[in-house]
């Protein structure tokens, strides 16, 4: 045992020299405490424990800040524990027990895979976390270029205007000069007579050929604008109504690269996509209860429009109150309100759209009808969602034949008489009226 | 020669100079555009000040409003769960077997769920007995969403609560004891071993307990012959597809004879194979469902049916009978008799006449003939009520002997004959109790009312026939606050748990055995092993044979019956089946009396067609042993045995109905003793009713060859080409098949699917379970009696009924042969006039037309924006959102198939029925478009069921196999009448049905080249 504990104390100190000498020498404070590196006990820790534990908060497990603290660094009883808890509480052992029975006897999954260098780093982590990386001032520092190029674009056309003002003070002096230059020398000017002339507005009045021009032309623009006008009526391309939870796709498909059909599981099977009932957020907002921001932090843009951390947290908190979920108890209360969500992509009744058939059987992207989704901080509809696009797709998109048996027979004879090779959606009847109006 | 045979829709199309008649034939379309209904008011008219130049402003603002308000799009909301169900996937149905059993209809059934909301009836296919949903069935599941439902216990018409309804009859229990009085239940045949179970458990508590159980339309003779005989209550079953001669006296076995459900296996029995079928006697008075299927019909009054019996019994029995007989009626039975002698134990013989002597006599007849039709050891349990105890039940209530009656599932008040009787009685019970899930005469009679729950909504198990075994599982939440029956009774018992454990345990311990009651539930359907039902006393056939001959029949008869959409009035609350025109009299939203044309000339009835195609007929008045129903309309039924007069029970309904729905007389005040035919007098009255009947409507312009019928004979031994010709057409001075012969270039069909609907008329009984199926499957509107008489009914899928006159068949083949066309000299119009009166004993067949998704078809040339198209796949496309409702395509249509939507039905109170209530709507099926005012619509041939089958497969990744495409008639059809498939797959049913001898195309001629396939209907008239 000595001997193991003397080993430790080598590789700490080992560690602790060579932190010492890569790193950041402001953590050197956090090191006298702990004998791991907090920064790979970070990654550690979000790779194993922060689905279950959170370092000042109360979540399925207890908080891990000061734990080691909390069991008076007997870093053994806590190796034992992480890396196999159950065995520690089959053996009866005291503060196992009193640990599983406060979290109602919840087994906590074991880490037989952690070496004991891993749990120092970790335990380095919980006992004394890395700072957050300066976000904003990096986010400051960078902001500042593009403001002054706006100052000296101000200044540019401000110099021009001033320029160009004393060029036409310069001409007005310059056509008084001459003017009196001209007097002096006896010069006299003389104002023609004018003659008087039919006003225009009746000439073409008189002109008929023009009139009836004009007047196909009037007819013939405001058809052209009233068609345009009756057909976007009922289009809401770009329609991104205010939600009652201010759900950003961007963080979820974008930054976190969710599966769609995560979320959205039922497009598989069903004509529907369906929104995902709230049971399918808590999967993993049971542990994420607070927004931590993407790895580089807010934009400017999102801060300019109050994307901020505590914004995004507290969003999750109308989750939770939505669904019922008390963070303190950790437990559902029972007490759950659905969300009216403002439904986006609006069908009419009469036509018939299948995202099952898309989905599953063309392997049609998400994307292709809904544009960058992952991009997407508020969900819009990106396509017009009118017969004409739908057309035009079936029209030019191949359908996935191959893999599947149900195509077989009908590929082969429908290639031998189009006399080629790939068929589109029209080709096997996707225009037929019947195929969406019923 | 068939095809050459005339038919007739109506009596009046046989006068030879009724004006009206020809002239709703020439006129396609009898509905004119409803100005009538904003110009008739002439005085409004008259006063009001709104001018013509007002009008066209309010017309321009109102136009210019409506397209500003709507280019603003609606914020439509969603909700998704909040912890979504395992099983549901929005978007995706769930299917969950449950079984039917309100006392008169039993049914296997699978019930499609969307959402969690349950929309539709399929027939449970892994049913042995009882799998196939009839047109009340398919319809049941509008009753669950009917917004005039109980919603909550009632004490004396007010709200109450169940608990105050526990404690109330928990006292009036212990009073009962104290009082040494009896506690009654009374209910319809349950057929529920587990209810058995726990009324038995309730009666170890109490000190006389009974359970009455009582049937509406009665079985009583039939089951206490078959108790008498074997000591069980039940009655012998009946597998017609192993007979080969049925001979059937007064039993419309096609109907709800015995509980019904018949049909399929006789079906199967009359589609001739390998030069065999059924052949089928019947004896009867009112022209039914399995008359009109018969191959000899003999129109009787029910001595003539009783004597044919004794004479039929003596005839196979001993060689000879002594009975005296009619002469035609005696033909018919010696032929009858000769066909079972040499059928031998593949006959059977069936009886409704209500008498255990009648009764008896076909037990020991089948069960002498050994017949393999006849099943005795495992009887079926669909009834069991008896008329005794019901009636010393009423004496026993009028003597103050009851303490506690609870009534459940049945309306003595309104369905008694002497429901004035029993209605005082309750006075003299100390508590009354009625669960019901509608209110009706009876819950408005007693104390307490108990909102009973839905069968949709409820647990419960069902015995149908010995050893096969059902499950009822709920498909939705209780919609109200409501409670099945049996969940009380567990309560007043003090059983703990719920109905559902009571179920579970009692088919573990007694019926499952080794089977897992996970499996059960999920079937639907259990088959166990039971104990054969064994004859235990004789039948003294010679006191039946002397009380049978001794049968007299009074001068004037009426014969009640149960109507196939309405059978006895439990569901009178459904429009769908209010809607559903009956099957032989083609008449919606009425019953009437059927008389003989020979009895409404005597009494000088009417039947008449005015100009906006409604017939109207005179009204009488019925007495019976001193009860009276007046203004009780008339129809002239051909077939109508002369001296009788036929009723449905059912209708009358006034408490509880919406005010549509109150139609017709209640004939139950004439059913005294419970027996169906009584002594009538009948006296004429004045003014004349108007009936909503599409017997004339959508005519066909008098084109022939509709039905194609033969004989067994000619089937048999002449070719094809004689008894299915096809039609002929000159084609450069040469007669060539009309089918060689076109107009258009056809469109290459054989890749991907064809689809084409092949109806076999041989199996068609008429049952009208495909019209619900397809209302149900399509959203099809109600549109009510007014407008169904103005012939703007909206069913895509009509049942014709042809009849066609047998007695001058064989005789005037020839003469026949040579009528060309309906009128002129050589007419058929004026022929039928020479013919010996047709309409005293017609032929009868039916023809469900849909539309025919014709490949060359006429209504898609004629729109003028391309609304209706056609696809590779055969199917007729109509695109509603492109209609503009001109109707040029209704008017091109030569099977008149295409409905006008003339008005909003939806969201609509002039429209009463489901559509315009929430609750209502739920019946929806969300695949399928709500239409709205002023398209066209009519059957898409179930495009949504098609796509979704290519689609799952798709998915899948495989082939489609055959059966997997089917229609909403296909599905719901049980007797394999219909069959729906792919011609392109050559394996498949269909594509073998399109190729036999049988097949023919409605109207062949006129070259529409349809997807619908007919097959020949063919009589079995061979004499034995």
């Amino acid at each position: 045992m000595k001997k193991v504990t003397y080993r430790n104390l080598v590789s700490s100190f080992l560690g602790l020299f060579l932190v010492a000498l890569t790193l950041v020498p402001q953590n050197l404070s956090a090191q006298d405490q702990s004998s791991g590196d907090p920064v790979k006990g970070k990654q550690l820790f979000n790779q194993n424990c922060a689905a279950c534990h959170a370092l000042n908060r109360k979540m399925t497990g207890p908080a891990l800040a000061g734990v080691t603290a909390k069991y008076e660094g007997d870093k053994e009883w806590l190796y034992a524990w992480i890396k196999n808890n159950n065995s520690l509480i089959k053996a009866g052992d005291e503060r196992a027990l009193a640990i599983y029975n406060e979290y109602n006897q919840a087994a906590m999954t074991a880490f037989p895979t952690l070496s004991n260098e891993d749990i120092d780093n970790i335990l380095a982590y919980t006992d004394a976390p890395a700072p957050a990386p300066a976000a904003a001032a990096v986010a400051a520092t960078a902001a500042a270029p593009v403001a002054a190029s706006g100052i000296s674009n101000e200044v540019i056309l401000g110099a021009l205007m001033l320029v160009f003002g004393l060029l036409v003070m310069m001409l007005y002096l310059v056509n008084k000069t001459l003017r009196s230059i001209a007097e002096a020398n006896g010069v006299v000017y003389e104002t023609e007579e004018k003659e008087v002339r039919m006003p225009i507005w009746l000439a073409f009045a008189k002109n008929q050929f023009l009139v009836l021009v004009t007047v196909i032309f009037l007819l013939l623009s405001s058809a052209y604008y009233v068609y345009g006008f009756l057909m976007q009526v009922g289009v809401d391309q770009g329609y991104a109504p205010v939600q009652p939870i201010h759900y950003s796709h961007k963080i979820h498909a974008g930054d976190n690269k969710i599966e769609c059909t995560y979320c959205h599981s039922s497009a598989r099977v069903s004509k529907h996509s369906g929104i995902p009932s709230l049971n399918v957020c808590m999967n993993c907002h049971k542990s994420i209860y607070e927004y931590k921001g993407n790895p580089e932090g807010p934009t400017q843009d999102d801060l300019a429009n109050g994307y901020t951390n505590e914004f995004y947290t507290k969003e999750i908190k109308k989750l939770y109150k939505a669904v019922g979920w008390d963070e303190e108890t950790q437990q559902y209360t029972g007490e759950s309100q659905p969300v009216e969500w403002v439904r986006i992509h609006n069908l009419p009744d009469f036509a018939y759209f299948n995202h099952s058939q898309h989905v599953s059987v063309a392997g049609v992207a998400c994307q292709t009808c809904h544009g960058p989704v992952e991009e997407m901080e508020i969900m819009y509809q990106y396509s017009p969602l009118t017969m004409g696009w739908c057309i035009d797709c079936h029209r030019e998109t191949n359908v996935k034949v191959e893999g599947n048996a149900y195509y077989d027979k009908i590929h082969e004879a429908l290639s031998q008489k189009y006399g080629v090779d790939k068929l589109t959606a029209a080709q096997m009847g996707g225009l037929e009226c019947g195929k969406c109006h019923y | 020669m068939s095809s050459n045979k005339k038919y007739w829709k109506s009596e009046a199309e046989l006068s030879a100079n009724d004006a009206m008649i020809e002239t709703l034939k020439q006129n396609e379309f009898v509905e004119q555009i409803p100005t009538g209904e904003f110009l008739s008011d002439k005085q409004t008219l008259a006063t009001s000040n709104t001018n013509r130049r007002d009008f066209l402003k309010y017309v321009g603002f109102s136009t210019a409003a409506a397209s500003l308000a709507a280019c603003e799009g609606p914020v439509i909301k969603s909700i998704p769960y909040v912890v979504q169900p395992e099983q549901i996937i929005p978007g995706v149905a769930n299917f969950y077997a449950t079984t039917i059993a309100n006392g008169f209809d039993f049914a296997s059934i699978l019930v499609k769920t969307r959402e969690g909301r349950p929309i539709k009836v399929e027939n449970n296919k892994d049913a042995q007995v009882k799998g196939t949903a009839n047109a009340r069935v398919q319809a049941s599941i509008l009753s669950l969403y009917d917004s005039a439902r109980l919603q909550g216990p009632l004490f004396n018409g007010a709200p109450s609560e169940w608990s105050d309804l526990d404690a109330a009859v928990v006292s009036a229990l212990a009073n009962a004891k104290a009082s040494g009085k009896k506690v009654v239940f009374l209910t319809p045949t349950y057929a529920s071993p587990s209810m058995s179970k726990l009324v038995a458990e309730f009666a170890q508590g109490q000190d006389q307990v009974s359970h009455v159980v009582y049937d509406a339309i009665s079985e009583s003779a039939a089951l206490d012959a078959f108790e008498a005989v074997t000591g069980e209550r039940a009655l012998a079953d009946y597998h017609l597809e192993k007979a080969s001669v049925i001979v059937s006296f007064g039993a419309d076995f096609l109907g709800d004879w015995q509980g019904g459900g018949f049909d399929a296996g006789y079906a199967k029995g009359r589609i001739p194979s390998a030069g065999q079928m059924s052949q089928h006697f019947q004896f009867e008075s009112n022209m039914t469902l399995s008359g009109a299927a018969a191959d000899k019909r003999v129109p009787s009054n029910s001595a003539q049916q009783a004597q044919a019996l004794a004479a039929l019994y003596e005839i196979v029995t001993t060689g000879a009978t002594s009975v005296a007989l009619p002469e035609n009626i005696m033909a018919a039975v010696k032929a009858a008799a000769k066909a079972v002698v040499k059928a031998g134990d593949n006959a059977v013989v069936l009886t409704g006449i209500d008498s255990v002597e009648a009764q008896s006599l076909v037990l020991d007849l089948n069960a002498s003939l050994e017949s393999v039709a006849f099943d005795m050891e495992a009887p079926r349990y669909v009834r069991g009520g008896s008329d005794k105890a019901l009636q010393s039940l009423v004496a026993e209530m009028s003597a103050g002997g009851v303490g506690l009656l609870v009534i459940d599932g049945v309306n003595p008040v309104y369905s008694l004959p002497n429901a004035a009787e029993f209605k005082a009685a309750l006075s003299n019970v100390g508590t009354t109790v009625a669960f019901s899930t509608m209110p009706n005469e009876t819950t408005a009679s007693v104390q307490w009312v108990g909102a009973a729950s839905h069968y949709l909504e409820s647990w419960g198990d069902v015995a149908v026939k010995k050893g096969h075994y059902s499950l009822t599982q709920p498909t939705i939440k209780e919609l109200f606050d409501t409670r099945q029956f049996q969940t009380a009774l567990m309560k007043w018992t003090g059983i703990e748990g719920t109905y559902y454990d009571y179920i579970k345990n009692n088919w573990e311990a007694t019926i499952l055995g080794a089977s897992v009651w996970n499996k059960a539930l999920h079937d639907g359907v259990y088959v166990g092993a039971s104990a054969a039902t064994k004859m235990v006393s004789a039948i003294d056939a010679s006191a039946q044979l002397k009380a049978l001959k001794a049968a007299t029949a009074p001068t004037m008869e009426l014969v009640l019956y149960a109507k196939t959409g309405m059978g006895d009035g439990q569901e009178a609350n459904n429009p769908w089946l209010q809607e559903f025109p009956d099957p032989i009299t083609r008449v919606s939203w009425d019953n009437y009396a059927t008389v003989s044309k020979a009895d409404a000339a005597s009494f000088g009835l009417v039947n008449e067609n005015v100009a906006n195609g409604g017939l109207n007929g005179s009204y009488i008045s019925l007495t019976v042993n001193g009860a009276t129903l007046s203004q009780v309309p008339v129809i002239i039924q051909p077939g109508q045995a002369p001296g009788t007069i036929g009723l449905a029970l059912g209708y009358g309904k006034t408490t509880g109905l919406k005010e549509e729905m109150q139609v017709g007389v209640n004939a139950f005040a004439l059913y005294n003793d419970f027996s169906r035919t009584q002594e009538v007098s009948v006296a004429k009255e004045g003014g004349m009713h108007e009936f909503a009947c599409v017997q004339l409507h959508k005519t066909l312009m008098g084109r022939g060859d509709i039905i194609k019928e033969t004989t067994l004979e000619v089937f048999n031994t002449k070719d094809a080409k004689y008894w299915n010709p096809q039609p002929m057409v000159s084609l450069d001075h040469q007669e060539v098949e009309a089918t060689s012969v076109d107009l258009w270039d056809s469109f290459d069909r054989s890749i991907g699917h064809h689809f084409n609907l092949s109806i076999d008329l041989n199996a068609c009984t008429g049952c009208g379970a495909c019209v619900i199926a397809c209302h149900a499957e399509n959203n099809v509107p109600v549109v009510g009696k007014e407008e169904i008489r103005k012939s703007r009914d909206m069913h895509w899928l009509r049942i014709d009924r042809y009849y066609s006159s047998e007695d001058t068949f064989e005789g005037d083949n020839e003469k026949k042969d040579n009528f060309d066309g309906l009128t002129g000299d050589n007419g058929s119009l004026g022929g039928f006039g020479e013919l010996e009166d047709p309409s005293a004993n017609p032929q009868v067949a039916f023809q469900p037309v849909m539309c025919q998704h014709c490949n060359h078809a006429p209504c898609e040339t004629v729109c003028p924006v391309a609304a209706t198209s056609h696809s590779r796949q055969g199917q007729n496309h109509m695109a509603y959102n492109r209609c503009v409702g001109t109707r040029y395509c209704a008017n091109n249509c030569p099977y008149k198939v295409r409905r006008f939507n003339w008005f909003l039905y939806n969201n609509n109170d002039e429209f009463d029925y489901h559509m315009n209530n929430d609750l209502g709507k739920m019946v929806i099926n969300p695949d399928v478009n709500v239409r709205s005012r002023g398209v066209m619509e009519k059957c898409s041939m179930c495009i949504q069921k098609t796509q979704k089958t290519i689609l799952d497969a798709k998915r899948d990744g495989r082939e489609i196999k055959d059966g997997e495409f089917q229609t909403a008639c296909s599905a719901a059809c049980g007797n394999g009448a219909m069959a729906f498939g792919d011609i392109n797959d050559k394996h498949s049913k269909v594509a073998t049905l399109k190729e036999s001898d049988r097949m023919y195309h409605l109207l062949e001629h006129v070259g529409t080249k349809p997807n619908v396939i007919y097959h020949v209907k063919v009589r079995n008239t061979t004499e034995a």
